[in-house]
């Protein structure tokens, strides 16, 4: 505990302070490459015919997601804190190259905690962080998957705290995590925010977004949360369908329970033993969900709706063939549900999608769904 | 009220001018009978108070020996329901020897704390520890579980400083268990004369015993950190018996009851000519 304590004291210092934000906000524009564009999808709106649909391009950011958003924000941090040793998780590799990339960038030693399983179905990643100088280490405990990459960077963490910082990649974990990782992605919400307003001069009518432990959903939110007009969509994987059993949907499919330092809706059996979550998307396959958006399902103020693979693999077709992008198969979980949410907002209407990562990682997997060989 | 059969352990070891030696055992490790057996067999091994881990999926305090512990308990197909049954046969011959369920939040939540901790108190247990729960989120399970008469029992580690320390030790019971280096158990060594200084300045806070666990796996660590604390946990080695045991097809009880007992041995004998602490 005193641990997560000195991270909370460091952390709201580090956020009132003007010097961190300015540097933080310069790296954003000039190695991120931030802003990133919202880009009217004009022939998907077209062919779903409801509302116009905007795509938030979160998968043009340095590294090909919206993880690096908070990679710098917390690799500032930890040299703030004098620390010189990183470790993260990572499921399908996405936030351990992001990791890698900062860490590469600021010359600071990285190890990557990777559950076995996931090495293995994300070799492509794995070397990316090597080149970038990372370690990766597979973790063979439990189910060798995300949740198991969490418990070993945890026992890595409490065992090295002198020198050792902890960067999680989700808005998920315990304080402060959850809420500074909220913080250091809620620039793609308040960009949203103002880009919505120059293209339409009011607010879009909602806002949906992929959910593994969800902090691009949360940082597309966040801006909103207040604006009561604007609705808000969470999409879950429901991996081969919720009625399966196999899934990684925790509001849909889960009950609340504790796991790694907070209270939030899991993937547990009648005991209370956490589950493996089972999703064709590696980066959301986690049997948790951030607390916000456990607290944000129970008030009512966001709706949690799922898509299983087969859904996910049309929308990231359809997303190439109508838009020429090709989106990460998380993000295409989000796809998926627009034609009820466009259709539900109406025309006229405006509906913003966070396209969160690029698909080029996925198109292993997406071949070998569809029975091709590459 | 079942708190007290683990102040009278202490007050007796403190009588006899010895520290305790602890035993901890997975519930279920490797299974359901021979976990039972073993524990039958513990006091006579020379075990002064018992830990009886209750298996979860993710023990993220744990390291390789009990997270595989846990691995083959829940394999075997154990509970926190059979962990409380085993507890109650254990109840029918022995009414010394102070158990405590060792363990993670998220089974405690699905049950109730509420009701857990009568069920607990039920079976004949004393006290309990939650790796997971920090006493900023402990209330109502600490509520309960004074209710029902069982002691709360804490963690403190090396990075535990004074004012967090107050905070830890105000809701504790029975002992406090001091993590002897940071980290997870089973892994890093303890070194007694690191150690002795923050045992001092634990037992002050608290006003309890001390027992000292995490990072001891030989006799002659048990007896050295024997001769500073009130008792000395032992898991991960323990553990590591059963392990080897099942692997060599070699009797499992047989083993974890020897090394328990070279263990203990060398905690009794410990300060033998010694002033005591």
């Amino acid at each position: 505990m005193p641990l997560v304590h000195q991270l909370d004291a460091a952390y709201s210092a580090a956020k009132a302070d003007d010097g961190f934000q300015a540097e933080l906000s310069s790296y954003l524009t000039h190695y991120v490459g931030r802003p990133s564009p919202l880009y009217f999808a004009k022939r998907l709106t077209d062919y779903f015919g409801g509302a116009r649909i905007y795509l938030k391009r979160e998968e043009l950011n340095h590294t090909g997601s919206h993880k690096i958003n908070n990679c710098m924000g917390q690799i500032l941090l930890a040299m703030r804190m004098g620390k010189t040793r990183i470790i993260a998780e990572t499921g399908a590799g996405q936030h351990g190259v992001a990791t890698a990339t900062v860490c590469a960038r600021f010359g600071l030693p990285c190890v990557v905690y990777m559950g076995a399983v996931d090495v293995e179905r994300q070799k492509p990643n794995v070397f990316r962080m090597n080149l970038l100088g990372a370690e990766v280490r597979p973790v063979t405990a439990g189910s060798a998957t995300l949740k198991d990459a969490m418990n070993e960077a945890l026992r890595d963490w409490v065992t090295n705290v002198e020198d050792t910082y902890y960067l999680i990649g989700s808005a998920a974990g315990m304080h402060p995590y959850p809420a500074m990782v909220r913080d250091f992605q809620a620039i793609i919400g308040r960009e949203v925010r103002e880009q919505v307003r120059l293209a339409e001069d009011r607010l879009p009518d909602a806002l949906v977004a992929c959910v593994g432990g969800g902090s691009n959903a949360i940082g597309l939110f966040h801006a909103f949360l207040n604006d009561s007009s604007v609705k808000l969509f969470g999409v879950e994987a429901a991996g081969q369908g919720l009625e399966t059993g196999r899934h990684a949907a925790a509001i849909n499919g889960g009950r609340p329970g504790v796991l790694h330092g907070n209270m939030t809706y899991l993937l547990q059996d009648r005991e209370g033993q956490i589950e493996e979550a089972h999703s064709i998307s590696a980066g959301l396959d986690y049997p948790g969900i951030g607390p916000e958006h456990a607290w944000l399902h129970d008030v009512g103020r966001a709706t949690y709706l799922a898509a299983t693979d087969d859904e996910a693999l049309a929308a990231f077709q359809l997303c190439a063939e109508l838009e020429g992008i090709l989106p990460a198969i998380e993000s295409a979980h989000a796809l998926a549900r627009l034609p009820e949410i466009t259709r539900e907002v109406g025309k006229g209407g405006i509906v913003v999608l966070n396209l969160s990562g690029r698909g080029d990682k996925d198109v292993n997997t997406v071949a070998a769904h569809l029975g091709r060989t590459i | 009220m079942t708190k007290s059969r683990i102040d009278n352990r202490f007050a007796a070891l403190k009588a006899a001018g010895r520290a305790g030696f602890v035993a901890y055992v997975m519930a279920g490790d490797p299974d359901g009978a021979t976990a039972a057996e073993i524990l039958r067999g513990l006091p006579g091994a020379g075990a002064d108070l018992i830990e009886v881990g209750f298996p979860f999926s993710d023990p993220m305090a744990e390291g390789p020996p009990i997270q595989r512990a846990a691995q083959r308990a829940l394999a075997s197909g154990m509970t926190l329901a059979g962990t409380l049954g085993m507890v109650r046969d254990f109840r029918k011959d022995d009414q010394a020897t102070p158990i405590i369920l060792m363990g993670y939040m998220n089974l405690l939540v699905t049950w109730g704390v509420e009701p857990f901790a009568r069920d607990a108190a039920e079976a004949g247990v004393d006290g309990l520890i939650v790796v997971d729960c920090p006493p900023e989120e402990a209330g109502p399970l600490a509520d309960a579980l004074d209710l029902a008469g069982v002691a709360l029992i804490r963690l403190t580690t090396p990075t535990s400083d004074d004012a967090r320390l107050a905070t830890i030790v105000r809701r504790t019971s029975g002992f406090v268990y001091y993590v002897s280096v940071a980290g997870v158990t089973g892994v890093k060594e303890a070194d007694a004369t690191a150690v002795a200084p923050h045992v001092a300045r634990v037992r002050q806070a608290a006003g309890l015993p001390v027992a000292v666990g995490f990072g001891i796996r030989t006799p002659q660590r048990a007896a050295e950190i024997a001769r500073i604390a009130d008792a000395v946990v032992v898991g991960s080695a323990l553990v590591d018996e059963i392990a080897d045991a099942v692997q060599k097809n070699e009797d499992v009880t047989q083993r974890v009851l020897s090394k328990a007992d070279s263990l203990a041995k060398a905690v009794r004998s410990a300060r033998v000519g010694q002033t005591t602490v």
